[in-house]
């Protein structure tokens, strides 16, 4: 099978991913849009499996599929603080640690 | 022709003459370290360490006088002390005809000195220090004239310029006596410079400085070095002898307390110039130019001195100025050569019985006049301090020249000896000998005679016997010395000056019968301007230049500073201007651009994650557009 249309909607995911983290405020929204990220390279890894008749990139996926899980924990923990001590997850308002 | 000494290796007494050095040093170091529990004790013990080493001086001595002529000249090895590639430099000692002279004078008088301090400063409470660094003086000035090796010799130089600061400065409270101090070690440090250079050049040329190698090398050295070398040592004994151009710190070195004085002027220090070029005299006498040189400076100096004493009020200033005019006779006398080596020595000798009897005679009075030194506060002084008085009248008969005191014998040879050579300096020196009568008549007639001018409240006595006896043994030899010793020092002192005696006249010659006329007219004028009228309270205003010169010290001071201080200060501001406008601008300015850049770099942290993750995007596709036309290319 030819893996054009998965890379197509991939890379689409990606931008969309990418636009989103840099564009939204909202820090949720953006930590949805990274998930948004990683789940476009998801795709094209288990996309290339597929066409190369391969297990590696089907294995690597669920390493980058735990990985998220545990990266939404700590995230979202940090997320929750923020919005607890600011009223707020608006990630401009979050930059206390400039110089 | 130079005669050089024959040497003999020191036997029996004379291997301790390391002890005649030793023990006054280590009594001041004693002194120095051992606290206050040695404050009751520690004067008489530095006395002591004085006579210990007067009675092994006198003892050597008396070992020479029974010697032939061929074993008095001994030497006596110490240790080596620098041994390296090129050099080897012993440390020992010389005891010939010329050190145990030095060190009879500088042990003896300095013993008297010793013992009259204990009375003069009894009421100081650091008096203990003072007696330490005196035998400290004493120590490094026994290292100079008995050293058989001029590098041996500077280390008692340098001792001798140490002392002498911390006893000049010793009432450190008095900030005129702190600069005083400071001024006299610089000044001998100038000095100080010519001699190294004289030593270094010996070292290079002879390969040794050993009196023995430098005097046999002298004779083969080409005109330039010799007169090189002759013009450094004098420039080193300019320094510590205070001739000019380096007299200046002479007349303030009056800070220190009198005994100090004394010891400087008549038995350490400024005696060593004099003992420098008459030991190095194979080095002068090679050189027309540098002996020359020397004649100069000690006429020249013999005549500032005068001067300066003419003009003062200040008793010991007086007595400062009169003993640069008498060194300036020994500076003239061994500058004349091989005729007037012996003189210049026995100058020297009397100089030291007569100055230090007149010092502390001055300081006799000032512990009477509660520590005034101004002679116009004093007057009518002979009745009440009658054993100062007569005492001091000896020393003063004696400089003045008055047959048969020891300065007439020594004085008039050397103005005979100048006629010889040349008549400008004779002259000159003959100038002086009535200039020295004049000032120190008036010295005599402001201190002694007239009519009271003390200041209210002020009760003059004599002073106690341990200041008195003192004074009295110093007067008996200003009046015995110089018939002493008239007819034997020429021979005594043939082998270590190389120098033929001479016939010397007992009875004045023409030049001695116009020596006592121009001193006679001397002490006639002081007489009529301060005997015959009241002494002015104040000094009265003077429009005459020579006086006028003479108070300012002939403008000494104005000259060094305007010769070398104003330009060190000159050099030094614009050092300070490069530092502070050019070299800390260029320093401080990289420094500004630095933090400026670095100020603005720091915007680039806004804080906004949104940026960042613009930034890290733009980044990574950089990154991939970059690998991919590479993977292209």
């Amino acid at each position: 099978m030819s893996p054009d249309n998965y890379l197509y909607l991939a890379a689409i995911l990606f931008t969309i991913g990418t636009i989103g983290v840099m564009i939204r405020r909202n820090a949720l929204v953006a930590f949805m849009s990274v998930e948004l990220m990683l789940n476009a390279a998801n795709l094209v890894m288990v996309a290339f499996a597929l066409a190369r008749g391969g297990l590696d990139g089907q294995v690597a996926t669920f390493f980058v599929m735990v990985v998220a899980a545990a990266e939404v924990v700590v995230g979202l923990s940090i997320i929750i603080t923020i919005y607890r001590t600011r009223r707020s997850t608006s990630v401009d308002a979050a930059n206390l640690l400039k110089l | 022709m130079i005669t050089l000494e024959t040497l003999v290796p020191a036997t029996g007494m004379f291997s301790y003459a390391w002890l005649m050095i030793a023990v006054p040093a280590v009594v001041a170091a004693f002194l120095l370290i051992g606290g206050r529990i040695l404050d009751r004790v520690g004067h008489w013990l530095a006395v002591g360490a004085v006579l210990v080493s007067f009675s092994l001086a006198s003892c050597l001595f008396a070992h020479q006088l029974l010697a032939g002529p061929e074993a008095r000249a001994v030497t006596v090895p110490l240790f080596d002390w620098i041994t390296t590639g090129m050099w080897k430099v012993q440390a020992g000692l010389l005891v010939d005809q010329l050190s145990i002279l030095f060190a009879l004078l500088i042990t003896g008088v300095g013993s008297l000195i010793h013992i009259y301090s204990v009375g003069y400063m009894a009421h100081d409470e650091r008096r203990r220090r003072f007696f330490a660094y005196l035998n400290l003086f004493i120590a490094a000035m026994l290292i100079l004239v008995l050293a058989d090796n001029y590098l041996v010799l500077f280390v008692g130089w340098e001792g001798v310029g140490l002392a002498s600061y911390l006893l000049i400065g010793f009432w450190q409270h008095k900030p005129s006596a702190a600069a005083a101090a400071k001024k006299a070690f610089v000044m001998n440090r100038v000095g100080d410079l010519g001699m190294t250079m004289a030593v270094m050049s010996m070292l290079a040329l002879f390969g040794s400085s050993a009196f023995v190698a430098v005097n046999e090398g002298a004779a083969k050295l080409d005109p330039f070095w010799s007169t090189t070398m002759g013009l450094l040592l004098l420039l080193g004994a300019c320094g510590k002898s205070a001739q000019v151009p380096l007299q200046a710190w002479l007349l303030d070195a009056m800070e220190g307390p009198t005994p100090v004085s004394a010891l400087i002027h008549a038995a350490t220090m400024v005696t060593a110039g004099v003992y420098l070029v008459v030991r190095s005299h194979a080095i002068f006498e090679m050189s027309a130019a540098a002996t020359t040189a020397v004649v100069l400076v000690g006429t020249v100096t013999l005549l500032v001195g005068a001067w300066i004493g003419t003009s003062k009020d200040d008793i010991k200033k007086v007595l400062a100025g009169s003993t640069m005019s008498q060194i300036g006779y020994m500076m003239l006398a061994a500058g004349l050569g091989p005729v007037g080596y012996a003189f210049a020595i026995f100058h020297l000798l009397t100089h030291g019985f007569f100055k230090a009897n007149m010092f502390l005679g001055a300081g006799s009075v000032m512990h009477a006049m509660d520590d005034d030194v101004n002679m116009r506060h004093y007057g009518a002084l002979w009745n009440v301090t009658r054993v100062t008085f007569w005492t001091f009248a000896m020393g003063y008969l004696a400089i003045i020249g008055i047959p048969p005191l020891a300065g007439y014998f020594s004085k008039d040879h050397i103005i005979e000896a100048a006629f010889e050579v040349s008549t400008v300096a004779g002259v000159a020196a003959l100038l002086g000998a009535g200039v020295t009568a004049f000032y120190m008549t008036r010295l005599m007639l402001m201190t002694f005679f007239g009519e009271k001018r003390w200041r209210d409240g002020v009760h003059p006595h004599e002073s106690p016997k341990v200041m008195t006896v003192p004074l009295v043994i110093l007067a008996f030899f200003s009046v015995v010395a110089g018939v002493v010793m008239n007819g034997w020092i020429q021979e005594w002192l043939e082998p270590a000056t190389g120098a033929h005696a001479h016939e010397v006249e007992w009875l004045p010659t023409p030049i001695g019968w116009l020596t006592m006329l121009l001193v006679a007219a001397g002490v006639g004028l002081a007489w009529w301007l301060f005997g015959t009228k009241p002494v002015p309270d104040t000094a009265p205003a003077s429009r005459n230049p020579i006086t006028i010169a003479g108070r300012n010290d002939l403008f000494g001071d104005a000259i060094n500073d305007a010769l070398v201080v104003q330009p060190t200060l000159v050099l030094a501001r614009g050092l300070v201007a490069n530092d502070s406008r050019v070299l800390d601008v260029g320093a401080d300015g990289i420094g500004t651009v630095f933090s400026g850049l670095s100020a603005r770099t720091r915007r680039l942290q806004t804080g906004q994650v949104r940026a960042y993750a613009l930034t890290m995007t733009i980044g990574v596709l950089l990154v991939g557009a970059v690998l991919i036309l590479t993977q292209l290319g």
